[in-house]
């Protein structure tokens, strides 16, 4: 479902920045407008497809390591049936225009109880199969999972109190500059947890496995996990600098953010140099190179970010396409290339084979979408900094040299190349949904035998 | 509202981020303290095959953790960060935006000090102070009375030469300074239907030499003489005091069609109350006196070349 999902997302976005360039792409009817396919793009690409490879690499992950069968199957099945649903109301409601309001919360509260009841299974599902591991010690990547599944919960539960007016219609609790603040908490924390401590999860496990090397450092495991997610929780107000929130509360979120930079640099260093001895494989392992890619990306969007949330840049960047380019880089690089490693890794594996139906095909998603991502996070990086120059540009008798939409105009041929690097995205994203409906064709699910303990008693 | 009276919140801040930053010293100086031997293993092993090593932590990873909470250590003494402390540099981002208006206020001030003791006839003239006009006109004006400043359906055209409330410098100036709300009563009922609406439409558009159905011009102009002439004058040429704009010009705010006008004759258009109307809004406040005096010069000169 992920990868069906990652194909509904990426089309609604394509729809969206087609939009930016014919405004007239809507076709006038208001559930193909803007508004309404912005939210479920976001939406479909962090929950639908994000969501999806989370729960399903969680669970593969949680079993191999623990060596034991997934407490509570039934609910493990209700998990997956409730998230398809909740992403179906999601898609509905959201089209027909039903929305809170709030970032990546938009969903009415009705969707936001199924999600709490969901969510808090699968808790139930992952922490109980790590209750009865047959393992002496938790592997990292359950960490991570971990760390994500009680973050989530949270964050959902406490940004998405609302007083309902009707069965369609909620208010936030929060009023004002609070709500903002709320928001942003859970708003960046969704990033933090949901697409970098969930997918750090993922990293950890396929990447050794892929590589057939052992983790670089376990202590640098420990010390960056603990400090990650310990000082994600304070990022975000960064979201909100030079706006009405108190100094002192953007000043802490500038400053955790920059910090942030190590623990999460710390994920990157311990899945290069788990790769390192493994580098010729490179040459011919198309999976391989979507890992150490998608960490490539990882680096550099978690050095992007602490920079864009120092005052003086975001002064520059902030409202400029510079942060969806940001966003992007992480979420096509980071995010996209992790599960999509991973799931070329897993998806033979569940059909009794070791290998995708065609290798090549990896190979030529994976450089497809290379050149897609480069185009699109380069093209939005030239148009938001330009946009940022041209919005402060003041001629020496004191007014603004430029109109907004000079602005605008100036940014239309990088909303060009834009479209082409989705669509190249894209474009992989359909060579991997076929390949993988041929890897199914020609294998036959298979129940893994759980591997035996043979981890020696802790000496 | 507890801030007032207790120092509560605040002493709350200042702990969690101090124990914040300590939690980091501590985990990176204990946790991941520095070990001279070389790598070894753990003797984790799981699903078969994965196992860990455990080297030390790199060397430039530590000391970018340790410079980058040094780096925060110093940026919360200097800036406002913990709690209501705030901070050795008094820097705020309200004083910081006062400070940067304040400079640029300064440096213009003398140019716009030259402006304001020329005419508008006068300035209108002076290429240099035009294309500063045109670039805060861009930016202010323009998004209701466009680029080109030829308005559109509800919003004013500077370019027709036809004022609603006066053409002159004063009265431009007092237009952009203190805003215009205009307002046409509802004349359906009065006209009798329908019917009186279209002879008055019939009526008006002959008076600007619009197409119209001339049987219907002579009962327009009777209900027009006595309905309408109270604000829009004798010879319909309209009365600035109120905005009663000139009927006999080929200036239609509205839009000339016989439909539109009738829909303006019959249900009349406040653009205070009237959703989707807009009030042209004062300006003193937001714009500089200087600024609106030049920007006085430049609407003026669009039609006084």
């Amino acid at each position: 479902m992920a990868v069906i999902w990652g194909i509904v997302g990426l089309l609604v976005g394509l729809v969206i920045s087609v939009q930016l360039l014919w405004p007239a792409f809507n076709f006038d009817l208001p559930w193909l407008t803007y508004g309404r396919l912005r939210p479920l793009h976001t939406n479909a690409i962090i929950f639908a497809f994000g969501g999806c490879a989370l729960f399903g690499t969680s669970y593969y992950i949680v079993q191999r390591t623990c060596q034991t069968r997934l407490f509570a199957s039934g609910l493990a099945s209700f998990t997956f049936w409730g998230w398809q649903l909740v992403i179906l109301l999601a898609a509905l409601s959201l089209i027909m225009g039903f929305t809170t309001g709030k970032e990546y919360a938009e969903l009415e509260w009705p969707i936001d109880l199924l999600i709490a009841v969901v969510w808090v299974s699968y808790a139930v599902v992952f922490f109980g199969t790590l209750a009865i591991r047959r393992t002496p010690h938790i592997y990292v990547a359950n960490w991570f999972y971990g760390a994500m599944i009680i973050a989530i919960a949270v964050l959902h539960i406490f940004n998405s109190v609302e007083i309902p007016v009707t069965f369609f219609k909620s208010y936030s609790a929060y009023a004002g500059v609070h709500d903002a603040m709320v928001q942003w908490w859970y708003g960046h924390n969704a990033v933090g947890f949901f697409l970098t401590a969930g997918f750090l999860g993922m990293m950890y496990y396929f990447v050794p496995k892929q590589a057939g090397r052992p983790i670089y450092s376990y202590r640098l495991s420990i010390v960056h996990f603990w400090a990650l997610i310990f000082i994600y929780m304070w990022a975000g107000p960064h979201h909100l600098l030079y706006t009405a929130l108190p100094d002192w509360a953007q000043t802490l979120g500038m400053l955790f953010s920059v910090i942030l930079l190590a623990p999460s640099w710390g994920g990157m260093i311990n899945g290069i140099m788990t790769l390192s001895g493994a580098w010729h494989r490179l040459r011919e392992d198309p999976i391989l190179k979507f890992l150490i890619v998608a960490l490539s990306f990882y680096g550099m969007s978690t050095f992007e970010g602490p920079a864009l949330s120092i005052k003086t840049i975001n002064a520059l960047s902030h409202y400029t396409d510079w942060t969806i380019g940001h966003v992007h880089s992480g979420a096509l690089g980071w995010v996209g290339f992790i599960t999509m490693g991973s799931l070329y890794y897993l998806i033979p594996r569940l059909y009794g084979r070791t290998e995708m139906w065609s290798v090549k095909l990896v190979n030529i998603h994976f450089w497809i979408a290379t050149i897609g991502i480069v185009l699109y996070v380069a093209a939005l990086w030239i148009a938001g900094v330009m946009q940022g120059l041209m919005w402060r540009a003041v001629h020496e008798d004191g007014t603004l040299v430029y109109t907004f939409v000079e602005g605008v105009k100036a940014s239309y041929p990088f909303y060009v190349i834009r479209l082409v690097g989705g669509l190249l995205y894209f474009l992989g994203m359909l060579l991997m949904f076929y390949n993988m409906l041929k890897t199914i064709g020609q294998g036959k699910s298979v129940d893994a035998a759980v591997p035996t303990a043979t981890a020696p008693a802790h000496a | 509202m507890s801030d007032f009276t207790s120092n509560f919140w605040n002493l709350y801040i200042v702990i969690l981020t101090v124990a914040a930053l300590l939690f980091c010293v501590w985990i990176l100086a204990v946790v991941g303290k520095r070990e001279e031997k070389a790598a070894s293993k753990t003797t984790h092993v799981w699903d078969g095959d994965l196992t860990e090593y455990n080297n030390p932590l790199p060397n430039w990873w530590r000391g970018l953790f340790w410079a980058l909470l040094i780096f925060s250590v110093g940026y919360l003494i200097y800036y406002p960060g913990l709690g209501s402390f705030k901070g050795l540099g008094g820097w705020s981002q309200v004083g910081q935006f006062d400070q940067e208006m304040r400079a640029l206020e300064a440096k213009t001030k003398p140019m716009y000090d030259g402006f304001l003791a020329m005419s508008a006839e006068d300035l209108s003239k002076d290429q240099k102070a035009m294309g500063t006009a045109e670039r805060i006109f861009q930016n202010e004006c323009a998004r209701c009375h466009g680029s080109d400043a030829r308005g559109a359906i509800g919003f004013k055209n500077l370019r027709s030469g036809a004022w609603n409330w006066g053409g002159s410098p004063a009265e431009i100036e007092e237009s952009i300074a203190e805003g215009r709300t205009g307002v046409m009563l509802p004349m359906g009922e009065a006209l009798g239907g329908s019917d009186g609406v279209q002879s008055v439409v019939a009526y008006v558009r002959a008076l600007s030499g619009l197409p119209h159905d001339a049987n219907l011009v002579a009962q327009g102009e009777v209900l027009f003489d006595e309905n309408c002439t109270s604000c829009h004058g004798n010879d319909a040429r309209g009365m600035k005091e109120i905005g009663a704009p000139d009927l006999t010009d080929s200036d239609w705010d509205y839009g000339s069609s016989e439909k539109a006008m009738a829909k303006i004759v019959e249900f009349g258009h406040n653009s205070e109350l009237e959703e989707g109307a807009f009030a042209m809004p004062a300006h003193k406040g937001v714009l500089s006196t200087g600024q609106i005096h030049l920007l006085t010069s430049y609407v003026w000169g669009l039609t006084n070349k």
